[in-house]
């Protein structure tokens, strides 16, 4: 006989499939035994049908489709005999599930069923509904379903009541209808029924609140009084586990009362004797025993305030909390978590032992008691916890160490007293595991440094020592390689010094040394490396000793085959060799960066409201174009550069590069940091030099070619904090000339200053044969973005045009507003002229495009001319 | 709609190999064999020392080993684990009282009685009937009719 025809008994099968070595052997084996099934089903075999679902639902459970034995439960459903009716009902419910269409088939039968004498037939019914109906079949059968509540045996009515959980879980209108039968439900001797009615109480409550209005009056009682015959009930053999009656009956009464004490007074009072009986009687050194305790205690800890129970249940869950067994403890410290709401100096208490869970070889535990810890820390235990924790820091093992990281990174940044702590803790945890901490946790640390003026010199003494010791934790190299760049005088010169440090000498070649060694690291990635060449450059120009020595070092980086590392180094190259005298002020003292603004952003949320720049008391022809906060966080925007967008990160040099150079021209030695006013200068000026990250180098260039000219006239004008307006060169196309020729050309360009905004060239904007369109540009002050286009048309033929009608087209971000023409009739060899009002909404990032429509007769025939005029200035 | 109590419960043994799969929740065919492989891998990896919950995604898994398998039961966040751990123990009680000495072939080779039984304990994610008396009643009821 074929092995694999459909008289293959289900064992057969089995012992087929187990004999195979391989997944593919199994793969084949099944494959032949679907197509016998198949083929057998389209031959709609009678008898051997219910095997082949057995088969099928085996098959299913491996994880093979399959869907066309669907249709075969629908016919083993249909037929009379039980056990065909039970595997039908099974496959149904293993098969199918509630999203196919098959399954509205299915409710007639079911509702036959639901009415068929034998009660098991009805159980089965009752089960399938209960476990896969839809909406609608649920309101289909509602009726015979609520009439099931009431049947005479108890089986059905269990299997009634939780058939309708799932009814009104899918149609909560139906609700109403279910909650007297359920409170009669309640009050049932049977085990079954009062487990089943429990849980339709429960999920009534939570579905409806009239319901839960209804049994909080009527029931409460009845509860107690059922909760307290079992517990005092004698041994009953049935329903015993571990020396307890029905703990699940327990556990479900002991919820359902949670739902109706929470939150009203009168009824918690109800409870309160029998709460307090069973926490007490209960002996916990049995699982049963325990799992009701755990129930008990998150009861009373959801009921109501009653003082003696709550103690009670603290100590309960003490007593959790040093047993033996871990289970018992995961769920102590899950319990805790809850009551830390509710009692948060109980919980205190138990810190030490906590503390002791944090570090158990349970990951679940570990895990747990993590979150437990960070939920009780507050002003006053934060420094002992922090130090506790970042010690375990050390100990712990890998996939711990990123979720411990975050953890004691928040609470740091949270809950710190002094800075000085912040920097501390900081340090540590990055020696430790500075490759787990997140981006934005460094970027806050350089904020906080920054912004701690009398610890500058501790922060940078510190972070060298912590850099010699410990150089693979990235995090940690970059925040010193920073840091030694900012304040590497500090370090050499031992400024700043604090009591509690001892003096440490550091020699300019050490300094150079510490980031000498973060840039050969073969571990350093390019956001490291990038770092430690602008710090390079600082420190260039604050130990000028050193300059031969880091030129060298950046020549090295010339050829990289990085882009990024390959322009910053012929950029600051060049900066060195030719231009000596702007490189003081260009890597002055970064401008201290708003905190408040900083942690805004970090918490997601775009301060709008635009700074103004008062502190400078000039009006600045180009307005503040963005939102203060984006470009502060531009600037040390650094770790976004490791995508590949390499120019973006050249205009970030830029930015790097200007934001150093606006500090007060006239003070460069100084140490005090610039007022906030300038920095809104600093902002002023990239929110014109801050440009999408553009994708060819051109475009960097085109800023510098923008940008220089207005550091040329800063450089020049020591003291004067004006900004020359900018002054777009005419002459500055968006060639792709390398960078140093516009470096070179730069101090010679004359500088056309408008004081009443820039002059702007005419331009042809298009040109036939028989027609020219000049435009001519104009700004106001205070208003870069919108232009004023003064068009003049100019008739080359000598015909005369009638009907003259210009129109215009724009992108979505440019808004056009054209004005009448001076007149519709175009003269031969005559211009006319039109006004219009461009408002450019990405003004400095995108320039003027149009497209021109212009229609005219020529004695009484139509002429259309279109173009599109690309060449406006960059600028405007 | 929050779900019931109870997600799955599932019979892996040592190998991984999946023998029986009770889904009270609808997940694909894909979505099941990654989610039975992830959770597998994770209790199978544990010793005997470490508790027997583990935290899973946005759910609760509570296992335990009896012999060469697994029981696995996935369940919400906010039920009592301790009893969960009691109804794993009654199931396994309730099989043994049926088959005798239940071992894994046992539940291999009677998929679908092992499925009635488990049909009349829970239901829709709750559990119905405690006492193996009445849950072993109407099976042994077939068993004589068949």
């Amino acid at each position: 006989m074929n092995p694999f025809s459909s008289g293959t008994r289900l064992r057969d099968m089995i012992r087929a499939i187990r004999a195979c070595k391989t997944a593919a052997e199994e793969r084949a084996v099944v494959r032949k035994e679907c197509a016998a099934i198949r083929a057998a089903i389209s031959e709609n075999d009678q008898d051997y049908r219910h095997r082949n679902l057995a088969k099928l639902m085996f098959i299913h459970m491996l994880g093979y489709p399959t869907h066309f034995g669907q249709m075969e439960c629908l016919k083993l459903i249909a037929s009379s005999g039980f056990p065909e009716k039970r595997i039908g009902y099974l496959g149904l419910m293993l098969l199918l599930d509630e999203r196919q269409e098959v399954l509205m088939l299915v409710t007639n039968s079911l509702k036959q069923d639901l009415n068929h004498s034998n009660q098991y037939i009805i159980g089965l019914a009752l089960c399938a509904l209960g476990n896969i109906c839809s909406a609608e079949m649920a309101r289909d059968l509602a009726p015979e379903v609520e009439r099931l509540l009431q049947f005479r045996d108890p089986n059905i009515r269990k299997k009634a009541a939780l058939c309708s959980i799932r009814i009104i879980k899918k149609v909560p209108d139906l609700a109403e209808n279910f909650i007297n039968p359920a409170a009669s439900l309640l009050r049932e001797k049977h085990h079954g029924v009062l487990i089943t009615g429990v849980q339709l109480c429960t999920d009534l409550c939570k579905v409806s609140s009239e319901a839960l209005e209804y049994f909080r009056e009527k029931c409460t009682d009845g509860l107690v009084k059922t909760l307290r015959d079992m517990a005092n009930s004698p041994y009953a053999p049935e329903y015993d586990v571990a020396g307890i009656t029905d703990p699940f009956l327990h556990i479900r009464l002991l919820k359902l009362m949670r739902i109706l004490g929470q939150g009203d007074a009168d009824a918690s009072d109800c409870m309160n004797d029998i709460l307090a009986q069973v926490a007490t009687k209960i002996e916990s050194n049995k699982n049963a025993g325990n799992a009701i305790l755990y129930e008990c205690v998150g009861t009373i800890m959801g009921i109501e305030d009653n003082g003696g129970l709550r103690v009670l249940a603290v100590n309960i869950l003490g007593r959790f909390l040093s047993n033996r067994d871990n289970n018992i403890r995961y769920v102590a410290l899950n319990m805790l978590m809850k009551a830390m709401t509710v009692d948060s100096q109980a919980v205190q208490r138990h810190r030490a032992t906590i503390l002791e869970c944090v570090k158990d070889s349970d990951a679940s535990i570990r895990k747990k008691a993590l979150d437990l810890v960070y939920l009780l820390v507050n002003e006053s235990n934060v420094k002992p916890l922090t130090k506790d924790l970042i010690e375990y820091l050390e100990t712990s093992d890998q996939d711990f160490k990123g979720v411990l990281t975050d953890k004691i990174c928040s609470l740091v940044e949270k809950f710190s007293p002094e800075k000085i702590w912040y920097i501390d803790q900081m340090l540590k945890v990055l020696s430790e595991a500075g490759n787990f901490v997140k981006d934005e946790v460094w970027h806050a640390l350089i904020v906080v440094i920054s912004n701690a003026s009398d610890l500058h010199g501790y922060s940078v003494r510190a972070l060298y020592r912590a850099f010699q010791t410990s150089t693979e934790q990235e995090s940690l190299v970059r925040v010193a390689v920073w840091c030694i760049g900012e304040y590497g005088d500090m370090l050499i010169n031992n400024i700043g010094m604090l009591d509690i440090e001892e003096p440490i000498t550091v020699t300019y070649s050490d300094a150079v040394d510490a980031v000498e060694v973060a840039i050969k690291r073969h571990t350093s990635d390019i956001t490291t490396k990038a770092m430690a060449l602008i710090a390079l450059l600082k420190l260039s120009s604050r130990f000028p000793s050193c300059s031969e020595r880091i030129k060298d070092i950046i020549l090295q980086n010339k050829q990289s085959f990085v882009l990024e590392l390959q322009q910053r180094s012929i950029e600051f190259n060049c900066i060195l060799q030719k231009h000596q005298n702007i490189r003081a002020a260009l890597v002055e003292r970064m401008p201290v960066l708003d905190e408040a603004t900083f942690s805004g952003r970090r918490a997601g949320s775009l301060p709008t409201s635009v700074s103004t720049s008062t502190g400078t008391g000039h009006s600045l022809p180009n307005g503040i174009a963005k939102p203060a906060a984006a470009p502060v966080t531009d600037l040390l925007d650094l770790s976004s550069d490791d995508a590949p967008a390499p120019s973006s990160s050249g205009v970030d040099f830029l930015q790097d590069l200007l934001g150093v150079d606006l500090s007060p021209a006239s003070a460069p030695q100084s140490t005090s940091r610039p007022p906030k006013g300038s920095a809104d200068v600093l902002l002023d000026l990239l929110s014109i030099g801050a440009s999408p990250p553009a994708q060819s180098n051109s475009s960097a260039s085109d800023m510098l070619s923008s940008i220089q000219d207005n550091t040329a006239p800063l450089a020049n004008l020591n003291g004067l904090l004006s900004l020359s307006p900018l002054s777009a060169n005419a002459t500055s196309p968006a060639s792709p000339a390398p960078v140093m020729d516009l470096l070179d050309g730069f101090g010679s360009s004359p500088q056309k200053k408008a004081e009443n905004g820039p002059a702007y060239p005419s331009l042809v904007a298009y040109e036939s044969s028989s027609l020219r369109m000049s435009f001519n540009f104009s700004k106001q002050p205070g208003n870069p973005q919108t232009t004023l286009i003064q068009a003049t048309f100019t008739n080359l033929s000598p015909n005369v045009y009638n009907d003259f009608l210009f129109q215009a087209a724009v992108p979505k971000f440019l808004q056009l507003h054209l004005d009448s023409a001076s007149s519709n009739i175009l003269p031969a060899n005559g211009s006319i002229s039109q006004s219009m009002k461009v408002t450019n909404s990405q003004h400095g990032k995108k320039s003027l495009v149009m497209r021109i429509r212009i229609a005219y007769k020529i004695n009484d025939k139509d002429v259309l001319e279109e173009g599109q005029v690309n060449n406006f200035p960059r600028d405007l | 709609m929050k779900e019931m109590g109870i997600r799955f419960i599932l019979m892996v043994n040592k190998q991984g190999q999946t023998r029986l799969a009770q889904y009270y929740e609808w997940l694909t065919l894909e979505e099941r064999r990654a989610l039975e492989g992830e959770i597998v891998r994770k209790c199978l990896a544990r010793n005997e020392q470490q508790c027997s919950f583990v935290e899973h995604r946005n759910y609760k898994i509570v296992y335990r080993r009896y012999a060469s398998l697994f029981f696995l039961v996935g369940v919400e966040n906010d039920e009592n684990e301790l009893a969960i751990l009691e109804f794993i123990h009654l199931l396994v009680e309730t099989m043994d009282r049926h088959f005798g000495n239940v071992c894994e072939l046992d539940i291999m080779f009677h998929l679908e009685k092992a499925h009635f039984m488990l049909e009349e304990m829970v239901m829709n994610g709750s559990i119905v009937e405690t006492s193996k008396a009445n849950i072993l009643s109407p099976i042994q009821l077939m068993e004589k009719a068949s």
